[in-house]
């Protein structure tokens, strides 16, 4: 008797040795053709890596001053569009949610809810801030409903969730007393669900701090329109102060949202 | 003064129970209060110059843009598909190479393997929060201010954007993972890259595949508007059937676009459900 003195880690993926070498192969196909797709211009890159420099010495040196007007505006854009939205999306994503609880809601609500949240789902901010500016004329208005709408998805899809996962007990124990749906929700839901619904609020308000600083490019307002102004102008210094603000609000925010959080929990 | 026997009529109230004490009540209000009045300033502020015609408008604007994009012009798909291609090779290229750069800056980042945690942690996070807080779309100016337009700018811009989100799962991973396994892979002398390839890997494996087809998923949403600011894919066939209003063929880009949203959907939670 011979005992195997070599170990041979087994395969994590794909145990089925043919499927393995299947799927590698056309993995590699993919590869080559995908790359084979992509047309480089090296003569355009080389050109570019002077202004990719410039960039980089723009964020080095940022210039605050030169556009501090645009800039500024920019920013109260930004700061009033993403707090109004946040806002406006929780008020609407409450019902919502309670609505697309399966636990909660009656079949044709459920039904109704979850379309909704799908609606908003399937589709990019900037793609709705493209209709929505197509249809409200430009500004931070249309900025204001594309977050909002944006919100209404992921806040009442995660509310939901929150609630089917709620202790069952706690339900029963609030209907054993005699207690209508609204105190339901009110006294057995709402207790349970607070503290998630006050994080994944100060979580969407980051996001959407971050996405009011992209929809400006298409239009909708906020302090993307005034950076892509900057890089359409060649003026990557201030360019670099814009993304320099715009990576201390996302720090700030990241920060005092994960500390508020604690202090509710 | 005489002194009367108490009774039940004139003694105080017997104490009601209350959740919270006034102070918190107060003190809740307040918050409240607060709230309310910073959204009331914000609308104010950020309404300043809306011009509320056109608000009023918008249902006759959104009548009138509906009934332009319907029917969707179904003959477009033709000149779809090479763009479409091109979407999914920039979503999945751009990943690839997103995944390539994170793995090392997660190393680096875990409390639990990084060389050094007053150095090297805090510029591996440095690299995860500044490639996290910008979007892709400016990464995607950016690259094409440099580069120049085409699917580069947009395969560079997605995976710059990724690296942070991967890299932050992945760290999160590395550092709830089993140490037992790891001591009992150092008690055979085993050296710190045996560790990780024995010890380390196979535990976040899984996390990291879920990780990197979740990225992948959300890179396909990314890619479909990248075109928008010359990064080729979907998104240059959008910006142009924008400019000519052609709005029954932006209802077609739509339509396909939805429809790889949900295929990529679908495909990541199979791949996840097999691997978690």
């Amino acid at each position: 008797m011979s005992h195997p003195t070599t170990w041979k880690r087994p395969p994590v993926l794909f145990t089925h040795t043919l499927w393995r070498r299947t799927i590698y192969v056309g993995a590699l196909i993919y590869l080559v053709l995908a790359m084979q797709s992509i047309e480089v211009d090296w003569q355009r890159v080389y050109l570019g890596l002077d202004r990719g420099w410039k960039f980089v010495e723009g964020f080095l040196t940022p210039d605050f001053t030169t556009r501090w007007r645009d800039i500024s505006e920019g920013l109260i854009e930004s700061l009033t569009m993403t707090v109004t939205s946040t806002v406006a999306g929780i008020l609407v994503s409450v019902p919502i949610g309670i609505g697309a609880a399966r636990n909660l809601a009656p079949a044709p609500v459920y039904l109704a809810c979850r379309g909704i949240i799908t609606l908003s789902r399937s589709f990019q901010e900037i793609i709705i801030a493209i209709l929505l500016v197509a249809m409200f004329g430009f500004g931070p208005f249309a900025g204001f409903l594309t977050l909002a709408f944006a919100s209404i998805g992921f806040l009442s899809k995660l509310l939901a969730e929150d609630i089917e996962a709620c202790d069952r007990s706690q339900i029963e124990a609030i209907r054993a007393t005699g207690a209508g749906w609204w105190q339901v929700v009110n006294y057995a839901v709402q207790p349970q669900v607070m503290p998630r619904l006050v994080g994944l609020s100060l979580y969407r308000l980051d996001i959407n701090f971050r996405e009011s600083a992209v929809i400006g490019i298409v239009g909708a307002g906020g302090i993307g329109a005034t950076l892509n102004t900057a890089i359409d102008r060649y003026e990557y210094d201030s360019a670099g102060a814009i993304l320099i603000i715009i990576i201390a609000i996302v720090l700030v925010v990241e920060y005092s949202s994960s500390y508020i959080r604690r202090w509710v929990q | 003064m005489t002194d009367r026997p108490i009774s039940p009529a004139t003694s105080p109230a017997p104490p009601v129970w209350h959740f919270r004490s006034r102070k918190q009540v107060l003190l809740r209000w307040l918050g409240w209060f607060a709230l309310v009045a910073l959204t009331v300033f914000c609308w104010q502020l950020m309404t300043r110059d809306t011009i509320w015609a056109f608000v009023s408008d918008a249902p006759a604007q959104a009548a009138d843009i509906g009934g332009r994009m319907f029917p969707p012009a179904w003959g477009y798909i033709s000149e779809l598909w090479e763009p479409l291609w091109d979407t999914i090779n920039i979503a999945t290229l751009g990943t690839l190479i997103g995944v390539a750069i994170a793995i090392p800056v997660a190393f680096l980042a875990a409390s639990n393997t990084t060389p050094s945690t007053r150095f090297v942690r805090p510029l591996a996070l440095l690299v995860i929060v500044a490639s996290r807080s910008i979007n892709s779309l400016i990464w995607a100016l950016l690259l094409v201010a440099v580069i120049g337009p085409g699917l580069l700018a947009g395969v560079i811009a997605i995976g710059l954007r990724s690296i942070g989100f991967v890299a932050k799962l992945l760290y999160e991973a590395i550092e709830e993972i089993d140490t037992s396994q790891v001591e009992a892979v150092r008690a055979t002398g085993a050296s710190g890259a045996q560790v990780i390839d024995y010890a380390i890997v196979p535990q976040i494996l899984p996390a990291f595949w879920g990780i990197s087809v979740f990225r992948w998923d959300i890179n396909i949403r990314e890619s479909t508007i990248l075109g928008l600011v010359g990064a080729g894919g979907l998104g240059l066939q959008l910006s142009a059937s924008l400019a000519t209003l052609a709005w029954n063929q932006v209802a077609m880009i739509f339509v396909v676009i939805l429809a790889t949203v949900v295929i990529s959907e679908w495909v990541s939670a199979r791949v996840r459900q097999a691997v978690i």
